[in-house]
């Protein structure tokens, strides 16, 4: 037996209920737990809601640093959005339904997690992974893989579904009692929400598509979108976070019309004026725009037109648009609005 | 003695102003005072959290337009 009087673990809080259980299960055996959160840049954390004006009036929370809160531990947030590229665009094991590398990204995880616990002589690392319970990273295959690939081996412990695994090395040591872990598995949430009511857990977040956008159609068909635009699978963080924004429709390859939907978006794509050519409305009131691409001078009328479709102006004869190019030059447009035959359901991106 | 630092945290949504904020408060020593400027009213919330769980006192929030500013103990 490993003698250690004082094994520290390391818990990977998603800010979801089964991380918060598994924490919850090694801290009632006496086991000093401190918390990780990954930031990709993909994470659905409130991002929408800061960017979006009717949203602002929510009450928002970060739902990892309210488990936190709630299990009295303290919280290490890593922001891991450049490294996080790798994993997204070379997945080893390739994407779940839509663009979500789950498998890898837990794998990454994992690892994130192994170097951090060396470097701060912890000793084990926590998941609330539970065996059946996700169809691409939750499987009974995959949690010998994701322990042998992340490099964590036997110190890897799974609270939840731990007596359907072989015994992990604070069980071996006797640092974690393995009678008081347990057996879940599959997709049922039963057990957990039981176990929730068990501990006095309430408002905890389950969200019903996942915490992270590449899971969210929509948002992968925008983000594929990019690539092939570019002809090339790169992002940077500003890329990924205005997909998250306004109406994308791509006229022509070589371009895409970003148009805010209300006045938070209007604020927000603003202070991208210095990336992308920005469009307003004079004449009336309406959104504004940003430009992705190499427009030409004809492509840039038709941008304007479209913008001027989802202006107030839309039935007015002429449209007056302003017009600035990164570098802060301002020209003017005046064009006739798009009919609606005239906008493509193709150009929705 | 107290020093004052400053932190520009502005057009970054949450949960960046907090990781920005938890970098810089470990290069910083106890007693010192970190001036935090956001947009992203999350951090509202997200920053006084965040200073809950690590031991951190919040001194003051302030909001004039949409800039926020939180002042913290470390």
């Amino acid at each position: 037996m490993l003698t250690n009087i004082n094994p520290k673990a390391i818990s990977l809080i998603s800010g979801g209920l089964d991380s918060m259980l598994a924490t919850k299960v090694i801290l009632d055996q006496g086991i000093h737990v401190e918390g990780i959160n990954f930031f990709t840049g993909f994470c659905v954390e409130g991002h929408t809601q800061a960017i979006r004006k009717k949203d602002r009036q929510k009450k928002k929370r970060n739902n990892a640093l309210w488990v936190a809160e709630q299990l009295g531990i303290k919280l290490h947030i890593i922001d891991v959005i450049d490294e996080y590229k790798n994993v997204l665009l070379n997945p080893k094991h390739g994407y779940g339904q839509h663009l979500n590398p789950c498998l890898d990204c837990k794998i990454f995880m994992v690892n994130k997690a192994k170097s951090w616990m060396e470097e701060h002589a912890f000793d084990f690392i926590i998941t609330g992974e539970v065996i059946g319970q996700r169809p691409k990273s939750q499987r009974k295959e995959t949690m010998p893989l994701i322990a042998k690939e992340s490099g964590a081996f036997e110190k890897l412990l799974r609270p939840l579904c731990a007596k359907n695994l072989p015994e992990t090395l604070p069980e071996q040591a006797g640092w974690v009692v393995r009678e008081k872990l347990y057996d879940f598995h599959g997709r049922n949430r039963k057990p957990q929400i039981a176990l929730a009511e068990s501990f006095g857990f309430t408002g905890y977040s389950q969200p019903a598509g996942g915490c992270c956008f590449l899971t969210d159609k929509t948002y992968a068909k925008k983000l594929a979108d990019l690539w092939q635009a570019r002809n090339k699978r790169d992002y940077e963080l500003d890329d990924i976070m205005l997909l998250k924004a306004g109406r994308h429709l791509r006229p022509k390859p070589h371009f895409k019309v970003i148009i805010s939907r209300e006045e938070g978006e209007n604020h927000y794509l603003s202070g991208y004026r210095r990336d992308f050519i920005l469009m307003t409305t004079l004449s009336h009131p309406g959104p504004v725009a940003l430009i992705d691409g190499t427009p030409d001078k004809g492509d840039l009328e038709l941008a304007a037109r479209l913008v001027a479709r989802y202006s107030q102006g839309r039935d007015a004869e002429l449209v007056t648009l302003s017009v600035m190019q990164p570098d802060g030059t301002r020209s003017q447009l005046t064009v006739p609005p798009l009919l609606p035959m005239e906008v493509s359901d193709a150009w929705h991106v | 003695m107290t020093r004052e630092w400053t932190l520009d945290a502005r057009r970054l949504l949450c949960p960046m102003p907090v990781i920005k904020t938890q970098d810089k408060i470990k290069e910083l020593a106890a007693g010192d005072k970190l001036v935090v400027t956001c947009t992203d009213p999350g951090v509202l919330h997200d920053i006084p959290a965040w200073c809950r769980i690590n031991g951190h006192q919040v001194l003051a929030r302030e909001t004039k337009g949409r800039e926020i500013t939180i002042t913290i103990r470390i």
